[in-house]
C-alpha cells in the first residue's frame, strides 16, 4: 500500500481544543453555513426519519404477517403506509442524498465552500420544518372540526380522494404543505450543488477530469430542477382546490383526476432517478479504490448519467397503463421504459469491467457495493417485467411493484448509502467504523433484505393488492407474509448494529488519518475531519485523479490523458 | 486529530487560464429552468382544460387582450437592459433612470392586470370558483403576476439603493443578473400571452 509523501501541511492549524458549553455548540450548528456542517445535519436529521419510516414499516409487516389480523384498525393503517412513504422518499432519501452531496461536491472539486453558502443554510432548514410538518399533523391534522389526524391519501394522494370533501379536516393539507417546503428545499440546494459544480472548481479541474460522484450529482440537480418543480405546481394547485375552491381536480366540474396522476408521475418517477443517481454516485468512487483500478470508461460513465437524465423524463406514465391511454401511449412508454435500461446497463457492466482483474479488498464499503450490484440489477430486470404493459395490467397495484421498488430503493440506493457511510465516515469524524461490526450488519441486512422483498413478490403474483390492512387466510398469502414479515427483523436488527457502529465509532473507533483507504480524490488530501476551509491553498489539478498524481509523481495520471 | 492540515496540491510548470462562469448567472439559470417547469404544467393545465368548462363564462365573451400592458411589459425588457448597458459603462444617472423606466413600465403592467381582473370579477362574474376557465386563467396569469411583483420588488429595492447613490460599477454583474430574472419574467408573458388571449380565445 503506498502512503502519500512525506509533504509537510502549508496550513498547520493548532489542535487547541476550545472550551466548549454545549449552548455555543447547539448555536454554532443552528446558524452554520458550512457546506459540511449543513451535509452533516442533513444525514443526521434524515437518519431519525429513517428510523421512524422504519417503525411504521414494522407496525405494517407484524398487521399483515397473518391473514385476518386487527393490531392497527384500517385509518391507522391507511396513515402508515401513507407516512412511511411520504417520509421515507422526502424525508430521508432526499436529504440523506443532499447531505452527502453537501459534504462532497465541494470538497471533491476543491472548493472552499458552496456557491451560496447561505442558501445552502436556508434550503436545509426549510426541508427540515418540511418534515416538522408532516408529523406535526399527528397533533394538528384533525383541526378544529373534522376527523382524522395524520395524512391519509396515500404517497400520491389521487384525486379526487383528496378533494375537501373526501379529505375533510387539515391532514391533506399537512402533507401538502410539508411536501412544497420540502420541494423548496431540493430545489434551493440542486441549484446550489449545479451552480458549484460549474463556477467553484479549482484550477484544472475541467468538466472532464470531476471526478464521476461530482458529474453525478451535477445531472441530478439537473433533474431536480424538472421534476420537483412540476410536483411544486401540483401541490399548488391541490392547495388552491382545498382552500380557494378551484376546480383543477375536481371530477364535479369537470376537472380530470388523471391529470393528477400525470402531474405526480411526471414527477414521481424522474424521482427514482434523482435518488438513484446518488448511489450511482456512490459506487463510481467506491468500486474503483477497492478495487484497485481507475474506473472503467469515464467517458461512458458521464454520457450513460446524462442519457439516463434525459430518458427518465419520458416514461413516467408506465405508473398509468391501466387508465387507458390507448395503444399509442402505451407503446411509447413501454419503449421508452425499456431504452432507459440502456444506459443503466452501460453502468453496471462499467462496474463490472471496473472490478475485472483488480485486486479487489472486500472491506465493508465493498461488500455493499457488491450487494447493490447485484439487487439492483434484480430490480432492474422485474422493472423491465413491469415495463410490458400487458403484464403491468395483470400486476398493477399489486405487492409485485411493492416488491420491485423496494428492491431499488432498499436493495439499491440503501445499500449503497451503507457503502458510502462506510467509505466516507472516517473523513467525517476522524475515526474509522468498526470493521467487524460493520461485517456483522451487512451479513444481517442482506439476510433481512432477501427474506423480505424476494419472497414480496411472491404474494404479489399470486394477486395481493398493496395498500390493503388484512386479507382473508383462505387466499394463500398468509405464510409468504409471515416469511416477509421475519426479514423485517433481520433488517431491524441490521439498522441496530449499524447506529451501534455509528455511535460507537465516534468516540472509540481507531482513528482514520487524512487518507484511511489510499483513495485518489481531493476530499483525502485534507485531514480527517477537513479544516473549516477545506484547502488553504486551492489544489491544482492535471488529472481524474489528482492524489494519485502525488503519491506517485513517477507515473502520474496526467501522462496518459487525451 | 492531532492538528487540521491540507496537503498542498500545487504542482509546478505553466497552467493553462482558468476562467469559469460567474455563479449569479449560472444560479439565476438553475432558476430560470424550475420556473419554467412550474409555468409548463400550468400551462399545460390551461390548454387541457380549454373548452372543457361545464359552465360559462367562456374566453372568447370576457377576455380582452391587454395589448398595452403588453406593449409596456415587453418595453421593460429593452429598458431594463439599456439599465444594464449604463452600469457597465459606469454612467451611473442614466441607470437610475432606465431602472426608474422599467419599475413605471412593470408596474404600469400590473395595474393592467389588476384592472381587467377588477372588470372580471365585479363586471363579468369571473373568479377562481366559476367554472374551469376561471380556475386555470387566474392561476396560470396570477402566478405569472406573483413573479413580477417579486421583479418589481427587487428592481425597486436597486432603484432606492441608486437613488440613495449606493450603486456603482462594483455592483454589475449583480444587477446583470437580476435583469436576466426580469427577462424571463417577460419571455414567460410571451407565452402566456399567446397561449390565453392567442390560442385560447
Amino acid at each position: 500500500m503506498s502512503t502519500i509523501p512525506a509533504v509537510k501541511g502549508v496550513d498547520e492549524t493548532q489542535a487547541t481544543r476550545r472550551a466548549r458549553l454545549p449552548a455555543r455548540v447547539i448555536h454554532e450548528w443552528l446558524t452554520t453555513v458550512d457546506h459540511k456542517k449543513i451535509g452533516i445535519l442533513y444525514i443526521g436529521y434524515a437518519l431519525i426519519f429513517l428510523v421512524i419510516g422504519g417503525i411504521e414499516a414494522t407496525l405494517m409487516r407484524i398487521q399483515l404477517a397473518q391473514p385476518n389480523n386487527h393490531l392497527v384498525s384500517p385509518q391507522v393503517f391507511n396513515r402508515l403506509f401513507t407516512m412511511h412513504g411520504t417520509t421515507m422518499i422526502f424525508f430521508v432519501a432526499m436529504p440523506i442524498m443532499f447531505g452527502f452531496g453537501n459534504y462532497l461536491v465541494p470538497i471533491m472539486i476543491g472548493a472552499r465552500d458552496m456557491a451560496f453558502p447561505r442558501l445552502n443554510a436556508f434550503s436545509f432548514w426549510v426541508s427540515a420544518m418540511g418534515g416538522v410538518l408532516l408529523y406535526f399533523s399527528y397533533l394538528g391534522g384533525s383541526g378544529l372540526y373534522a376527523a382524522g389526524s395524520a395524512p391519509d391519501v396515500g404517497w400520491f394522494a389521487y384525486a379526487p380522494l383528496t378533494a375537501k370533501v373526501f379529505s375533510p379536516g387539515h391532514s391533506t393539507d399537512y402533507w401538502t404543505l410539508s411536501i412544497l417546503l420540502s420541494g423548496v428545499g431540493s430545489i434551493g440546494t440542486a441549484l446550489n450543488i449545479v451552480t458549484t459544480t460549474l463556477c467553484m472548481r479549482s484550477p484544472g479541474m475541467k468538466l472532464s477530469r470531476m471526478p464521476l460522484l461530482v458529474w453525478l450529482y451535477l445531472v441530478m440537480g439537473g433533474l431536480v430542477f424538472v421534476t420537483i418543480s412540476p410536483l411544486t405546481a401540483a401541490q399548488i394547485m391541490l392547495t388552491l382546490d382545498r382552500y380557494l375552491g378551484a376546480h383543477f381536480f375536481d371530477t364535479q366540474a369537470g376537472g380530470s383526476a388523471v391529470l393528477w396522476m400525470h402531474f405526480f408521475w411526471i414527477f414521481g418517477h424522474p424521482e427514482v432517478y434523482v435518488l438513484i443517481l446518488p448511489a450511482f454516485a456512490f459506487m463510481n468512487e467506491i468500486v474503483p479504490v477497492f478495487s484497485r483500478k481507475a474506473i472503467f470508461g469515464y467517458p461512458a460513465m458521464v454520457a450513460a448519467s446524462v442519457g439516463i437524465g434525459f430518458i427518465s423524463l419520458t416514461v413516467w406514465a408506465h405508473h398509468m397503463f391501466t387508465v387507458g391511454m390507448g395503444a399509442a401511449g402505451n407503446t411509447f412508454f413501454v419503449f421508452a421504459t425499456m431504452v432507459i435500461s440502456v444506459p443503466t446497463g452501460i453502468k453496471i457492466f462499467n462496474w463490472l469491467a471496473t472490478i475485472w482483474g483488480g485486486k479487489v479488498i472486500f472491506a465493508t464499503p465493498m461488500l455493499f457495493s457488491v450487494g447493490f450490484l447485484f439487487q439492483f440489477l434484480i430490480a432492474g430486470l422485474t422493472g423491465i417485467i413491469l415495463s410490458i404493459a400487458p403484464f403491468d395490467w395483470q400486476l398493477h397495484n399489486t405487492y409485485f411493484v411493492v416488491a420491485h421498488f423496494h428492491y431499488v430503493i432498499v436493495g439499491g440506493i440503501l445499500f449503497a448509502l451503507f457503502a458510502a457511510f462506510y467509505y466516507w465516515y472516517p473523513k467525517m469524524t476522524g475515526r474509522m467504523m468498526s470493521e467487524t461490526i460493520g461485517k456483522w450488519h451487512f451479513v444481517l441486512f442482506i439476510i433481512g433484505f432477501h427474506l423480505t422483498f424476494d419472497f414480496m413478490h411472491i404474494p404479489g403474483l399470486l394477486g395481493m393488492p398493496r395498500q390493503i390492512y388484512t386479507y382473508e387466510a383462505d387466499r394463500g398469502w398468509g405464510s409468504w407474509n409471515m416469511i416477509v414479515t421475519i426479514g423485517v427483523i433481520f433488517q431491524a436488527a441490521g439498522i441496530l448494529v449499524f447506529v451501534y457502529n455509528l455511535v460507537r465509532s465516534y468516540f472509540a473507533g481507531k482513528v482514520a488519518g487524512p487518507d484511511p483507504w489510499d483513495a485518489w480524490t481531493l476530499e483525502w488530501s485534507t485531514s480527517s475531519p477537513p479544516p473549516d476551509y477545506n484547502f488553504a491553498v486551492l489544489p491544482t489539478v492535471r488529472s481524474r485523479r489528482p492524489l494519485w498524481d502525488l503519491k506517485h509523481p513517477e507515473d502520474p495520471d496526467s501522462d496518459y490523458e487525451l | 486529530m492531532s492538528s487540521a492540515s491540507t496537503l498542498p496540491m500545487q504542482p509546478g510548470g505553466a497552467q493553462a487560464p482558468w476562467t469559469q462562469p460567474y455563479r449569479g448567472t449560472v444560479g439565476m439559470a438553475c432558476l430560470i429552468i424550475a420556473e419554467s417547469a412550474i409555468f409548463l404544467i400550468f400551462i399545460v393545465a390551461y390548454i387541457f382544460y380549454l373548452g372543457k368548462s361545464l359552465t360559462g363564462p367562456t374566453p372568447d365573451q370576457v377576455l380582452e387582450v391587454p395589448i398595452f400592458g403588453t406593449i409596456c411589459l415587453l418595453s421593460s425588457s429593452i429598458t431594463v437592459h439599456l439599465a444594464v448597458i449604463r452600469l457597465r459603462q459606469v454612467k451611473l444617472r442614466a441607470f437610475t433612470f432606465w431602472l426608474a423606466g422599467t419599475v413605471v413600465l412593470g408596474t404600469i403592467f400590473l395595474l393592467s392586470t389588476a384592472q381587467e381582473w377588477y372588470r372580471l370579477i365585479y363586471e363579468r362574474g369571473l373568479t377562481l370558483q366559476t367554472n374551469l376557465f376561471g380556475t386555470t386563467y387566474y392561476s396560470l396569469v396570477g402566478l405569472h403576476a406573483s413573479h413580477v411583483i417579486v421583479g418589481l420588488i427587487m428592481l425597486s429595492l436597486t432603484l432606492l439603493f441608486a437613488l440613495f447613490g449606493r450603486v456603482n460599477e462594483h455592483h454589475f454583474e449583480k444587477f446583470d443578473t437580476l435583469s436576466l430574472y426580469w427577462h424571463f419574467v417577460d419571455g414567460v408573458w410571451v407565452v402566456v400571452f399567446t397561449v390565453v388571449y392567442v390560442v385560447g380565445r
